[in-house]
């Protein structure tokens, strides 16, 4: 997902040395699901794991732009490329909202950009692949924002106010852009027979990826029981994962695609498809920043950023002169 | 004038008075062509504004060109689409933007100027909406009820792009020396290429005449007052005059034109039998 724990947690010290008097009445307020909101008192460990999930939320936004946007150019049609802008909009904006609030939480939004392009930070692994033709941008949508919807809808009931509300405004235009992508597949998976080869083969490079969007299985997955408890995350990595299997597979199989996963099966007496094992080593690997493309989505994001450092000097500067001009 | 289309009166039209007779409609020829220009300048600058995507300095910059992109080749397809309606050769929006050449688009340069540094952009951007927002200012009120429908609604957009792009020529020009300097070179690029907005040739001329097309040259000393408020305001000097550079109505284009066909069309020219 687009906010797995990438990093690891130093948080459990931490936690020791909070006043145990406002901790007790910080997790009771959580446990009776109210908001915190950010003049609230939180433990240090709650601040900084928020912090750190929405602010790889918030750069998962951003880069995510530069698979889709590799494609904006090349779009088929006048209405593909309008919808596609549309939507990689929807998704800087989604990255707006998510800096802010988590600038809510003490960090600018500068020092979040700045982990980014260092590599402190991370990013949703799934943004690492690239996008090689057209049925990838379907791809994409079905899968990539279907796994994000799936994370995020029970993120809208998130302790954290501000995050909770960004997820409502977030979720609605990511079921959009699902819907749209499903519907660049059944275009194309209907289509030629170049078409539905490039179907099948976006299904057979994105499934992988999405299922790891989901974040290690549960057992590798040491800080769930914290972040359930602090209602940061409400269901766990492999109970998201095969919700998105169960639903995905018969949408592939009404388009008459092939899941790419020879174990896969309805597991009659589970009332849930079994499927294969994920390669973690693979998934790792991506979160060390080794993923096919990574290099060149932070060179981009950090190309963007310095050159475009003298516009942002630029409107400073002017900015300041006008206030100037006012007081004067 | 060899022929004359048999004249009816149209909707909308009075017919008092022998001054006010209605005016003979434009060959379809014409009307296509015209109506060509107008798609294809917001197809063009739409497509090179597309080209951003993601890697603009800030991400409220991203959301700003995005916008204006989306706009942009929003109008494009209602243009074409009526277009390739008023061509009658089956042809629609599609058909127009992803399956001609170069020599039958009919832009102008000012358009298909690359992006350049963000200083460049601006500068087309600005001079090219100040213009357009002039235009369907006057088209929205054209003769034909489909140009004019199309003109009302865009002009709406139109003038959220002069605004923004007079900002930005503005925050950059008085901003640091660099991007005054930035600035100055994006319009010293472009300014060669605004003549061609004003051109009233034959086709434009015929337009004009029937009322559905819009007289350009009637708005260029409020187009040259609105540039030099926002060049002062900005602390600049007008960029010197250049030599025009014209051709774009008629097909010859830069040859960056080509290049960004070449990006655009790649889909649909190499899976022609494909529906997306
Ligand atoms: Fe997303
Ligand atoms: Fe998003
Ligand atoms: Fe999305």
């Amino acid at each position: 997902m687009y906010t797995t724990e990438f990093q690891k947690s130093r948080d459990r010290k931490v936690a020791a040395i909070e006043d145990p008097a406002k901790l007790a009445a910080f997790e009771a307020r959580v446990a009776a699901d109210e908001f915190i909101e950010p003049k609230d008192w939180m433990p240090e460990a709650y601040r900084r794991t928020l912090t750190r999930q929405i602010s790889q939320h918030a750069h998962s936004e951003i880069v995510g732009m530069l698979p889709e946007g590799n494609w904006i150019s090349r779009a088929p049609s006048l209405r593909r490329k309008a919808i596609l802008l549309a939507k990689v909009q929807d998704e800087a904006g989604h990255g707006l909202y998510l800096y802010s609030a988590a600038e809510t939480l003490g960090t600018s939004r500068d020092e979040m950009i700045e982990a980014l392009h260092s590599g402190k930070a991370k990013y949703s692994t799934i943004f690492n692949y690239p996008t090689l033709t057209w049925a990838d941008i379907g791809a994409i949508g079905w899968l990539v924002d279907g796994a994000a919807i799936m994370n995020q809808v029970p993120l809208q009931r998130t302790s954290y106010g501000p995050y909770a509300r960004a997820m409502v405004r977030v979720c609605k235009e990511e079921s959009f852009h699902q819907r749209q992508g499903y519907e660049i597949m059944m275009v194309m998976a209907a289509g030629t027979a170049d078409q539905k080869r490039m179907a099948q083969d976006a299904l057979n490079r994105w499934w992988w990826p999405s299922l790891m969007m989901f974040g290690p299985p549960d057992e590798m997955s040491p800080n769930t029981a914290q972040s359930m408890r602090w209602r940061i995350k409400r269901e766990t990595n492999d109970e998201l994962r095969q919700k998105f299997v169960d639903i995905t597979v018969p949408q592939a199989e009404a388009l008459g695609l092939t899941v790419p996963d020879p174990a896969l099966s309805w597991n009659e007496a589970r009332g849930h498809y079994d499927f294969g094992e994920i390669d973690w080593e693979e998934f790792h690997a991506v979160v060390r920043g080794e993923g096919p493309v990574a290099k060149e989505r932070m060179k981009a994001r950090r190309a963007a950023w310095e050159e475009g450092a003298w516009v942002r000097e630029a409107a400073a500067a002017y900015a300041e002169k006008q206030a100037a001009r006012e007081a004067a | 004038m060899a022929s004359l289309p048999p004249i009816d009166l149209p909707a909308g039209t009075s017919g008092e008075g022998a001054f006010d007779a209605p005016v003979a409609e434009p060959s379809r020829e014409k009307l296509f062509d015209y109506l060509l220009r107008l798609g294809d300048d917001s197809l063009i600058l739409g497509q090179r504004l597309s080209e951003y995507c993601g890697h603009a300095p800030s991400v409220e910059v991203d959301l700003s060109l995005a916008n204006m992109a989306l706009d942009l080749i929003g109008q494009a397809t209602l243009f074409l689409d009526l277009a390739g309606e008023v061509e009658g050769k089956g042809r629609d929006g599609d058909a127009l933007a992803f399956h001609r050449d170069v020599l039958d688009f009919r832009n102008c340069w000012l358009v298909e100027q690359p992006n350049g540094d963000f200083a460049q952009t601006m500068a087309r951007q600005w001079l090219f909406s100040t213009w357009q927002k002039s235009l369907f200012d006057r088209l929205a009120n054209s003769r034909d009820p489909r140009i004019a429908e199309i003109a009302a609604k865009a002009v709406k957009e139109v003038a959220y792009h002069q605004d923004l792009a007079a900002e930005w020529v503005i925050r950059l020009g008085d901003g640091t020396e660099e991007s005054r300097r930035r600035m100055v070179d994006g319009l010293d690029w472009m300014w060669r290429f605004v003549p061609e907005l004003f051109e009233m040739d034959g086709i434009a001329a015929e337009a004009v005449r029937c009322g559905i097309g819009v007289d350009v040259a009637a708005f260029r000393d409020d187009y040259d007052r609105r540039l030099r408020e926002v060049i002062a305001g900005a602390g600049l000097e007008p960029p010197a005059d250049q030599r025009p550079i014209l051709g774009g109505r008629r097909g010859h284009h830069s040859e960056h034109l080509g290049h960004l066909l070449a990006i655009m069309q790649f889909l649909p020219r190499t899976y022609p039998d494909s529906k997306w």
